[in-house]
């Protein structure tokens, strides 16, 4: 029973994280109906970038407290540019192009993404600097960290902020009526290329904050990082039903849960033949069983709303 | 007020529209008919830049609007009600009317311009908190027309209001129609149903094929043999 209580709060911990990563591909998808798959990449940046600003403070002899508020500052502002770039950049020539071609363009920004990272940090892996004080709780047998209990709070505002932001903002009725009907909108006085820069830049913010807590979480990075964390939040935002925002946010937790569930029973379930190591394994059959049962997720695209 | 001449539009090879010239002045409600596919919702969009026109100029107050950005056009003090409604399904009828007023800063003065649409529509203010997809065809197309009022707008545009409606719900929306006429508002009106367009206007054009080959009086052309034998199926 420990256990299951156990990898409940870790999956928690790691499915809020999906959860802000999955935000960024449901907002892009729900305005324009684009995978960015470069979007992992973006997260992957506000790691790397907070281990350099937070790290050299830090070195520098800079209140940790303080350095981890540098770090998560820049991380997200640098984010935000490079989200706002690639929509200006490598997606907006291609608006009018047929569906499969901004796609690839897609797959190639991750590439370039990667390599970028590469060339500045290296190919070897990067330990995170400490921001946050090791302190341990324990609940019902069940152990967590002051880490795990910091994550879920900055996710959980983080969404709420963001929440307000599309339901309670001009702006964010504004998104959502441009992703059911953009012309309409733009008779309307939107002007429809911000609006798509809007949920590139906001989505990109909520990748920097998951970066840093990424990174904050397993303490180490690396420039391929990106790659594995964007596929499973797309399989968050897939599991949620894409273009969904609070799609997103169950898809993101559940996950973390059934991912975190399997790895704690799957050496019991198959007698020890497969470790905790496999739990990779989890967040692919899930996405290939929603594919094939419910391709539009628990929140299926027509009863929810998209932003 | 609206000065459009020798407006051409053609997708790819298609000439939709083939350099119309018309113009609609200060508080008229004047119509524009023809049947199907004869270019009048492609000089609506072209007026309201939803597509580029191939040639020709508008001029909306002394102004020339044809080049400008399609969501500066309400900036102008234009408001389309497009073809087949366009709410926005997943917004509520209050949130599809506040997004008419999306130019607009005045919070106090939208509260009360909301209060005048549900004067207009009062079936609006019962459906209010409902989402605008589930409204009936008629309720949309209430919805549209209020939307476009919330902008404040100088002329309003409306691209069929009467098409796929039950005659009693075509009678109640144009009843309205002919109300914000008389209350001042320019009005540029497309039809299909020439009978309605030219009882409800001042004057008209007739539109085939992308040219108009006729215009003038509304009641004079209610008249015009042609125009009966053509639109009035006698
Ligand atoms: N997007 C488009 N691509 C190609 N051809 C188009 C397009 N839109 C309209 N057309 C063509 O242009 C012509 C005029 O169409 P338009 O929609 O302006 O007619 P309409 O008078 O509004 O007809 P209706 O009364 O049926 O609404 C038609 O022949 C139509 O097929
Ligand atoms: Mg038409």
């Amino acid at each position: 029973m420990d256990i299951f209580l156990q990898q409940i709060i870790n999956g928690l911990v790691q499915g809020s994280i999906y959860a802000l990563v999955a935000l960024g591909y449901t907002m892009v998808y729900g305005i324009m109906g684009l995978i960015n798959f470069a979007h992992g990449e973006v997260v992957m940046i506000g790691t790397l970038v907070t281990i350099t600003v937070a790290g050299t403070l830090i070195k520098a002899g800079m209140p940790v407290a303080l350095a981890a508020l540098a770090g998560l500052t820049v991380s997200v502002l640098s984010c935000m540019a490079l989200g706002w770039s690639l929509e200006r950049i490598a997606y907006r020539p291609l608006r009018n192009a047929p569906r499969l071609t901004p796609l690839i363009t897609a797959i190639g920004m991750s590439i370039v993404l990667q390599n970028l990272a590469m060339i500045v940090w290296g190919r070897n892996y990067m330990t995170f600097p400490p921001l946050l004080p090791k302190i341990n709780f324990e609940f019902a047998g069940a152990h967590f960290t002051l880490i795990q209990v910091i994550i879920v709070l900055i996710s959980g505002a983080t969404m709420a902020g963001l929440l307000f932001l599309i339901y309670r903002t001009k702006l964010g009725m504004a998104m959502r009526a441009t992703s059911q009907n953009p012309a309409v909108a733009s008779l309307m006085g939107v002007n429809i290329n911000r609006v798509i820069a809007a949920a590139f830049v906001i989505g990109s913010a909520l990748g920097a904050v998951a970066g840093v807590m990424v990174g904050t979480y397993y303490e180490i990075a690396h420039y391929q990082m990106g790659f594995m964390l964007g596929l499973k939040a797309f399989t968050a935002a897939v599991l949620g039903g894409i273009g969904n925002l609070a799609g997103a946010m169950l898809g993101g937790v559940l996950l973390g849960i059934i991912e975190a569930l399997g790895a704690g029973y799957i050496g019991d379930l198959t007698g020890g033949f497969l470790g905790s190591h496999y739990q990779d394994i989890f967040a692919f059959i899930v996405l290939i069983v929603v594919l094939m049962f419910k391709p539009s997720g628990l929140f299926g695209e027509k009863t929810g709303d998209r932003a | 007020m609206l000065e459009v001449t020798g407006l051409h539009v053609a997708y790819g090879g298609i000439q939709a529209v083939r350099s119309i010239t018309f113009h609609v002045n200060e508080g008229e409600m004047v119509a524009l008919i023809g049947a199907n596919g004869a270019g009048k919702t492609s000089t609506l969009k072209a007026v309201s830049r939803v597509i580029n026109a191939v040639g020709g100029d508008v001029h909306f107050c002394g102004e020339k609007i044809s080049h400008i950005a399609p969501h500066d056009v309400i900036r102008k003090g234009i408001a389309l009600v497009p073809e087949g409604r366009g709410v926005f399904p997943r917004l509520s009828v209050a949130e599809n009317l506040r997004m008419g007023a999306f130019v607009r800063d005045d919070k106090a003065a939208i509260e009360q311009d909301l209060l005048g649409v549900f004067e207009y529509f009062p079936r609006l203010k019962e459906r209010e908190a409902q989402l605008a997809g589930t409204l009936s065809g008629g309720e949309q197309q209430m919805l549209a027309i209020g939307r476009a009022l919330m902008s404040r707008p100088k002329m309003l545009l409306l691209d069929e209001p009467s098409m796929g409606l039950a005659p009693i719900m075509v009678q109640k929306i144009f009843e309205v129609i002919r109300k914000v006429a008389a209350d001042g508002m320019t009005i540029l009106l497309i039809e299909q149903n020439a009978k309605l367009a030219l009882e409800s206007s001042q004057r008209a054009y007739v539109m085939e094929s992308g040219e108009i080959t006729l215009n003038g009086d509304s009641a004079r052309l209610l008249d015009d043999p042609k125009v009966r034998a053509a639109y009035l199926g006698e």
